[in-house]
């Protein structure tokens, strides 16, 4: 009930809180978090560009998914109005992917990041910053005592948020069973859904996930169609 | 039954004498294909099992072969069948006449399992008959000397036709013989097919649009099959699809025959019984385990002891189904439900070979309904109605695989690639503009956003023709030829483990490999889980790239593997004979004691479904409300319906909560009392069930549809936008796949018109939608519902009931399953669960 009755105080449409490391965030139904106290605003895995580097391989994937991105970054960035908008690594599907964008996905990016601070922090699919791009670049971003990196460390130490695996949860329920994009957390560590329209997912359930989370409790924080709900790990199944 | 006006003509001498050396006459069917291959025309043959059909479809090409010299090695014959096993062994038995009257003809098998250097030679250096399958066809017509290859090809048998035109291989294959007929004009084409219900509509797809229609030669019938169901002494069980109840019985039945086949449904089933069968194995019966999953030499050991007769029994899937010789099988065992009359009347037609002596089978239902339904196909086979499904329209997604095909070949003008296709029968209607559309999706994707231009896998020459842009591009349409999408499987390999100098465990490589399983199911277990493959409990040691390595252990409770497998549903025909069953009482002596009682009970509390309306019954139960109908239409349609109903619920603020569906009823829950709503006339059932659910409740819905989903996922993948396996990445292959699901959304919110989008929507109409035959349902039930207001679960709600839980649900039911869960936080967080616990009692 001490949930929900937290969230009706702020946001009550949409975010539900997410505490890492003793700070405060918000949890966003597009898969945002967005921290109050610096005015930041996280993403993760936005794999701009995926269609197109397909597309180089022959795989003609349709060419509207960076669109689909950016236009979901937009709504969400305007709710917020961040000081800080943080992309935690993969933020381009491919090295040569920022090259590709089309001249109206281009401007549509310079939009949002107008009037804000940025930080690209890198990933494995982006280890370079890009050329003509606005914004800083760097390995790992700090929020209080948290790391902000992409790929999530085995020694979380003093709290850790990061991306890279694109946790989703299969939640069971008397009814049936609906699989969704979530945020993970043990309270120290939280791992961030994927943001991109084709940034695929890995059940939380995976053994990738082990070695970060043990046997410690974790919750899988749903996105919803309005509203991120919190559900325990037994609620959820794997897949298959 | 054969046309009388066939001009029957001698065998050659040579040929004739050899049936004679066995004591054999020719058949009059087999004579009447000769005839109609001396005047030209291509023919369909009809014939049951066991008489000769394979020699019949063959003659002709021998009797032309030993007649002439040719000058160069030049393919005379193609037979294709859609099983490569198949090839191999009707290559075994043409070979024995052929070897016997001494006649130089070269006969050879192309398979995915044949070598490459031995594929190459046969393009080079052809033999007279070739036996393939329809995705090496495509493959060889893909190829730049196609031309050469096929330029002297005389006929074409098509064996299993009836099996082969029911899918999209089927399109795949008469998009191949449109091709042959315009690269060797003249070629006839032999059909070899069991009954079907209308044999003419199959002769249609023999043909080109210029040829006179192909004759058809009926054989006579031979016995018919002695098909009895199980009357079990133990409890019936509700629900289920295992027969465990039945295990003893079953167990007793292959005691007393020579050799059994017992078919289930899918490989989980089969897997589950033979482990069953084996427990209860007291007298160490020879019994065999055969399904598609298992690594090829496994199957062939098992079809050697069939044919050597030195097993018991078979446990197997419909993999077995087609012509494999099944040597002296004596009694087939059909386990679970038969799902149509002519798929159960063609498994058992193949057992007892001689048509003289009749095929005994046993049908073993799994729960009451499928009691029913058994019933209903036995009293289906003995008066010979066929239930076979209506011939295709060809798909458009395997159209975009053959026009790379056809690129990848030698460079083409639209015009004469739309007027050759158009020539085969399932693409007759294709327009030509429709067509042009599928030449751009191929090119560059035919999105409105032109941004792929310079992507384009094929491209206009100055001339105008279409040729394929590079030779990467070739290699990967070579690599995913083909229409059967099966999920991504990672190879089952046995492994030895030891324990290295430091106390860690060591995995060894290199040990045999068992079969293949769904990479989805195998990720899902963590190293040392147990599950049953190929008849072995084996425990998972870790996965590496794209296999699975496992040991065998000693276990007895193995995790099991959830495969999915093939899940056909309830036949029209079937559906309609079990409702007319159901109300007719004079009709239930046939059946169980059990099951009479149990409808005994239901006509008393409720009413038993009439067979021209449909019962919709209520009641509360647990603090929701059910609503069940009965529509006795097949799984697929009901779930589409389940979806289309709840979205309408949702709508009347009834607040739907879930929905299952099986292949005989309907169970939606709700929160509100809807009976009650009903009764006061608040409700109007006609209006809740109109029609008009079809138009825009649809549209909305296929938008979060996993059906459909799945659906585009395989027209995605066939139509070559998404690919099976990629040049130089087939180990990783599994690590680099884009979600098809992500795909979907993001192509129905930008371009809902895409020609991928309306292909995905016409195979879901048939297909996993069965939009068609709701349609039908709909109409068949307006203004004939009868409603039910009942004060608890009725005996024929039960088992859908019990089916309840184990689907994934949609719409604000997701949310609802999300809140319900985080429910149980808020709860474990204000510690109300905790606290009862560590109270004293």
């Amino acid at each position: 009930m001490g949930l929900r009755a937290e969230a009706l105080e702020n946001r009550p449409d949409t975010t539900s809180p997410l505490m890492v490391a003793g700070e405060r965030f918000l949890a966003d139904p597009s898969g945002a978090l967005f921290h109050e106290g610096e005015r930041a605003l996280l993403v993760a895995d936005l794999h701009l560009e995926k269609g197109s580097s397909f597309a180089r391989r022959g795989m003609l994937l349709p060419p509207y998914d960076t669109g689909a991105t950016l236009a979901a970054l937009a709504d969400v960035v305007r709710r917020y109005a961040p000081r800080l908008v943080v992309a935690l690594g993969d933020s381009f599907h491919d090295p040569f992917a920022a090259a590709r964008l089309s001249d109206a996905d281009r401007t549509v990016l310079a939009a949002i990041q107008h009037g804000r601070d940025w930080l690209w922090l890198t990933g494995n699919h982006d280890p370079l910053p890009h050329e003509g791009l606005i914004g800083s670049v760097s390995a790992e971003w700090h929020v209080g005592p948290i790391v902000l990196r992409h790929e999530p460390q085995t020694d979380s130490g003093t709290g850790e948020i990061a991306g890279h695996l694109h946790p989703v949860a299969r939640v069971v329920g008397t009814s049936g069973t609906t699989r969704r994009r979530c945020f993970v957390s043990d309270g120290l560590r939280c791992v961030m859904p994927a943001f991109g329209a084709y940034a695929g997912g890995l059940n939380i359930h995976h053994a990738a996930f082990t070695p970060l989370f043990g046997t410690r409790s974790r919750i899988a924080h749903a996105l919803g169609r309005d509203r991120v709900y919190a559900v325990p790990i037994t609620r959820c199944i794997a897949d298959g | 039954m054969l046309d009388v006006a066939t001009p029957l003509v001698s065998l050659p001498p040579r040929i004739a004498s050899w049936f004679a050396a066995r004591g054999w006459s020719p058949r009059l069917h087999q004579l009447a294909l000769l005839a109609h291959a001396a005047a030209g025309q291509s023919a369909l043959l009809i014939a049951p099992t066991g008489a000769g059909k394979t020699l019949a479809g063959f003659l002709p090409s021998l009797v032309d072969l030993m007649g002439q010299a040719r000058s160069r090695p030049a393919l005379h014959t193609l037979y294709i069948s859609p099983l490569k096993a198949l090839s191999v062994d009707v290559a075994r038995n043409i070979e024995i006449p052929v070897s016997e009257m001494g006649l130089p003809i070269r006969i050879e098998t192309r398979t995915g399992d044949t070598p490459a250097g031995k594929r190459q030679r046969q393009r080079r250096d052809p033999p007279d008959i070739l036996l393939t399958t329809p995705e090496q066809l495509a493959l060889l017509l893909a190829s730049p000397d196609a031309a050469m290859l096929f330029g002297d090809l005389r006929r074409i048998v098509l064996d299993e036709l009836h099996a082969l035109v029911t899918n999209k291989r089927g399109d795949l294959l008469s998009l191949g013989l449109a091709r042959l007929r315009r690269l060797a004009p003249g070629v006839q084409t032999v059909g070899l097919s069991a009954t079907v219900r209308e044999p003419a509509e199959l002769a249609a797809y023999l043909r080109g649009r210029d040829d006179l229609p192909p004759a058809l030669v009926v054989a006579p019938e031979g016995a018919r099959a002695e098909i009895s169901m199980l009357d079990t002494r133990e409890r019936l069980p509700w629900a289920g699809h295992s027969a465990r109840h039945a295990l003893d019985e079953i167990y007793q039945a292959l005691r007393g025959c020579k050799m059994a086949l017992i078919f289930t449904n899918t490989r989980f089933q089969a897997e589950q019984l033979f482990w069953d069968l084996w427990k209860h194995n007291a007298e160490n019966l020879p019994i065999a385990l055969h399904h598609g999953s298992l690594d090829a030499s496994q199957r062939r050991r098992v079809e050697a002891a069939m044919a050597e007769g030195t097993i018991k029994a078979v446990v197997c899937t419909a993999t077995l189904d087609l012509g494999i010789d099944w040597g002296d099988v004596d009694l087939v065992i059909n386990v679970g439900a038969p799902k149509g009359a002519s798929r159960i009347t063609q498994r058992i037609g193949r057992a007892n070979h001689r048509l003289d002596e009749p095929s005994r089978a046993l049908l073993v239902p799994a729960n009451r309904f499928e009691v029913i339904e058994c019933r209903a196909a036995i009293d289906a086979a003995s008066h010979g109605v066929q239930d076979t499904p209506v011939p295709r329209t060809g798909a458009l997604d395997v159209l975009a695989q053959h026009v790379l095909g056809m690129a990848c070949a030698a460079p083409f003008r639209a015009e004469d690639l739309h007027s050759e296709i158009t020539d085969a029968a399932p693409y007759a209607a294709v327009t030509r503009e429709d067509f042009d559309r599928v030449l751009d999706f191929v090119a560059h994707g035919g999105y409105a956003l032109k941004a792929y231009e310079r992507f384009a896998k094929i491209r206009q020459d100055k001339d105008g023709r279409w040729r394929v842009s590079n030779g990467r591009i070739a290699q990967q349409y070579r690599m995913n030829v083909g229409t059967i999408v099966a999920a991504t499987m990672l190879k089952v390999r046995l492994v030895r483990s030891r324990t290295g100098p430091m106390g860690q465990t060591l995995i060894g490589r290199g040990g045999r490999v068992l079969g293949e399983m769904e990479d989805g199911f195998l990720e899902s277990l963590v190293p040392g889980d147990t599950f049953i493959f190929g008849g072995e409990i084996l425990a998972l040691q870790a996965i590496v790239e794209d296999e699975a390595l496992v040991q065998r252990v000693q276990s007895t409770t193995p995790k099991i593997p959830a495969w999915g497998g093939s899940k056909f549903p309830l036949s029209t025909y079937l559906a309609s004979r079990v409702r007319s069953m159901l109300s007719e009482p004079h009709a239930w002596p046939e059946l169980p004691s059990q099951v009479q009682d149990w409808l005994d009970i239901q006509a008393e509390r409720s009413l038993l479904p009439p067979p021209d309306s449909m019962l919709v019954e209520t009641f509360p139960r647990g603090g929701r409300h059910y609503l069940v109908a009965y529509p006795f239409e097949g799984r697929l349609a009901h779930q589409t319906l389940g979806m289309l109903l709840t979205r309408r619920l949702e709508r009347e603020r009834l607040k739907p909560l879930g929905f299952v569906g099986n292949d005989y009823a309907l169970a939606v829950w709700m929160k509100a009392d809807i009976g009650a709503r009903i009764k006061n006339g608040l409700v109007d059932l006609d209006g809740l069930f109109g029609e008009d659910m079809l138009g825009d409740d649809l549209e909305a819905w296929l938008d979060e549809s996993s059906m459909m989903k799945r659906t585009f996922r395989s027209c995605a993948i066939i139509a070559g936008l998404i690919e099976k396996r990629h040049p130089g990445r087939e180990k990783t292959g599994r690590q680099m796949t884009v979600s098809t699901d992500l795909v979907y959304d993001v192509l129905r919110r930008h371009e809902p018109d895409h020609i991928l989008l309306r292909a995905a929507r016409e195979d879901a109409a048939t297909g996993l939608l069965d939009l068609k035959r709701l349609g039908d349902l709909l109409l068949r039930i307006k203004g004939r519902i009868i409603h039910k207001d009942l004060d608890r679960v009725s005996p024929l709600a039960v088992p859908i009931m019990l089916e309840i839980g184990r689907e994934p649900v949609y719409g604000e039911a997701q949310d609802e399953i999300l809140a319900e869960a985080a429910d149980v936080l808020v709860e474990e967080a204000c510690g109300v669960e905790g606290r009862s616990f560590r109270e004293p009692a």
